[in-house]
């Protein structure tokens, strides 16, 4: 079995989003770009897999400029076989609806057992794309996914849902989004980052799977949230009790 | 404009985070509400006295009983034939149906918004709430999630909607619900609760959390949260999880216990009425969001404000 790994070039989640001031959106111009959390997380599930024998071949997939070649070579290094880059000039944003649609082309292209995504991107925070290819699909999704178990012709999602966990089947090929506590990824070593160098790569663009990239939204203004200010600080729990009094609380 | 709201239940009552999604969709026009699953009558008829709605569709049939998404967002698709929008709550039921909506529409779906600011214009959050976007559809549907803490809740009382039996319903064979593991709790759900306490990777382990912050919330009468440190050590499970991929909370108290306010962390609750912190960096960053703040070991301080209250 075949599993696909769509990734996405993101600002790293340890840097500190600023918005430009003429409020057309964040400042992502000499800042640190990682893989999405979500999906250094699904490329470890589909490796796991892969190691145990369910899967055979983990193709990585971006949808981005030339630099998210940077971003499959860290899934290469990771475990992942080959990668395909959807390339976009720089600065243009695909909306989850075409990523989607460029999924479902390539996925009718390598017929994957499983396409492992994140369950969210944290740039643009959206928690569609997934589920856009699983009804392009017309496969089963097990979103925020907290174990996967690959069964015969199956798999068995155990999902982070609002009250607890819900476990769900679905028949393969089926679409899986990542929670957090899916697994660790692992960190890629040396000798795996020079040999990633010379996994295959392939170049492609949204035209040659015909899927117009348009975006639906408009953006028309990008601004800071309203801020809060730092307070003050109480020196003792008798302070504190007296300020939840005051506020009626206690 | 109609618009559809998808009611989140749990076979007999209709859940708060419909209420704030039926407020965000009277801003956009007719209210009309969906109502899946098995043996929902007495929720369609809640449903029908929530304040401003004019019609339930109710859909009862066994492959809805678990809310699959596969079987879900075809017949809610169908339905878009006399809709111009479909909102559902940002929860995780919302979050797994919704985007499967969009795409079998033909659209792209505006994700938790904040706001309705013209009739397809709508804000909201990127880059963890760092951001705040104000974008525009050109689809000719919208289909929207919708952030509970960012809109009231309309009342469970005062309407008087008709209901409607919708068919059509079907098992697409390609999921099957297996089980559930949901935590029963006297404490008040997170999303509506009036005060919250949260504990971190500061309190070391399971019984330490059982043993500090409990206590303190069952003072407060209060909800329980977490960071997902403290949920990834499994100090609590992974329903506490507050923060930009767990639960969105905005109550009138948060207090912050042994957190130290990562961006993720803050993302989930800044928009608290008040948030007070106590850790013992007086750093941490979580002091340059909060109201009150207390510096030093939680050990000590956590049970003596116990004690106290
Ligand atoms: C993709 C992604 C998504 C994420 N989503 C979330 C999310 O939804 N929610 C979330 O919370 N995090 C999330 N995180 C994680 C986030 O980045 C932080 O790692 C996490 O919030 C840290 O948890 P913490 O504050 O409990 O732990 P720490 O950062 O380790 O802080 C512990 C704090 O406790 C204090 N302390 C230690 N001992 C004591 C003591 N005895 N008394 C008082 N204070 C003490 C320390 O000074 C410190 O400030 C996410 C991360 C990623 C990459
Ligand atoms: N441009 C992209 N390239 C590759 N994968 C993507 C892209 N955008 C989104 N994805 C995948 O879809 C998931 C959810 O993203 P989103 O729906 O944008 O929150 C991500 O975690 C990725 O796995």
């Amino acid at each position: 079995m075949k599993i696909l790994v769509p990734v996405k070039r993101v600002l790293d989640y340890n840097v500190k989003p600023r918005v430009k001031s003429d409020g057309t959106g964040v400042d992502l111009a000499n800042v640190k770009m990682s893989m999405n959390p979500f999906d250094e997380i699904a490329v470890e599930e589909a490796i796991r897999l892969k190691e145990k024998g369910k899967a055979t071949e983990i193709v990585a997939v971006s949808v981005g400029p030339a630099k998210a070649q940077e971003t499959l070579r860290t899934a290469l290094a990771m475990g992942a076989d080959r990668a395909i880059l959807v390339q976009v000039d720089d600065g243009v944003e695909v909306e989850p609806l075409a990523v989607a649609k460029l999924l479902k082309a390539i996925a009718d292209e390598e017929a994957p057992g499983l396409v492992i995504l994140g369950k969210q991107a944290i740039d643009d925070d959206s928690n569609q794309t997934g589920q856009m290819l699983g009804a392009l699909t017309g496969w089963g999704q097990a979103t925020f996914a907290n174990t996967v178990e690959v069964g015969d012709g199956n798999a068995t999602v155990k999902r982070e849902i609002d009250g607890g966990l819900q476990t769900v089947t679905v028949k393969l090929p089926a679409i899986v989004t990542t929670d957090l506590r899916l697994n660790e990824p692992r960190y890629a070593s040396l000798p795996n980052i020079m040999k990633a160098k010379s996994k295959p790569l392939a170049t492609k663009s949204p035209s040659e799977y015909g899927v117009d990239i348009a975006p639906r939204l408009k953006t028309l203004k990008v601004a800071e949230p309203a801020g809060r200010t730092a307070g003050i600080k109480v020196g003792s729990v008798d302070e504190l009790v007296e300020k939840l009094k005051a506020m009626g609380v206690a | 404009m109609k618009t559809l709201v998808w009611v989140e239940h749990d076979g007999s009552t209709v859940k708060d985070a419909t209420l704030a999604t039926v407020t965000a969709a009277a801003k956009l026009g007719e209210v009309h509400l969906l109502v899946a699953g098995q043996g929902v009558g007495a929720v369609a008829d809640a449903a029908a006295k929530i304040a401003g709605v004019s019609k339930v569709h109710v859909a009862d049939d066994a492959s809805l009983a678990n809310g699959l998404a596969e079987n879900v967002a075809p017949l809610v698709a169908s339905l878009m034939g006399h809709h111009d929008a479909f909102l559902a709550p940002a929860t995780t039921t919302g979050k797994n149906i919704a985007p499967r909506v969009a795409a079998l529409l033909d659209v792209m779906q505006v994700s938790e918004i904040l706001s309705v600011e013209g009739p397809k214009t709508f804000t909201r959050p990127i880059y963890a709430g760092n951001a705040i976007a104000t974008v525009e559809s050109a689809d000719a549907k919208l289909v929207i999630t919708v952030r509970g803490t960012a809109f009231d809740k309309a009342a469970r009382e005062g309407g008087s909607g008709t209901v409607e039996a919708v068919g059509g319903a079907a098992d697409a064979g390609v999921s099957s619900f297996v089980g559930e593991e949901i935590a029963k709790s006297e404490r008040p759900e997170l999303t509506s609760a009036k005060i919250i306490v949260s504990g971190g990777r500061a309190l070391g382990s399971a019984e330490k959390f059982q043993e500090v912050i409990i206590p303190l919330a069952d003072k407060l009468g209060a909800g329980v949260g977490a960071s997902r440190a403290a949920v990834d050590a499994g100090y609590v499970p992974n329903d506490y999880q507050v923060g930009q991929t767990g639960k969105i909370v905005a109550p009138e108290v948060y207090l912050a216990v042994g957190i130290s306010g990562a961006i993720q962390h803050l993302a989930g609750m800044k928009d608290s009425k008040t948030i007070i912190a106590i850790n013992k960096d007086e750093d941490a960053p979580i002091f340059q969001v909060a109201d009150i703040g207390l510096v030093g070991d939680l050990f000590t301080l956590v049970p003596e404000l116990t004690g106290k209250l």
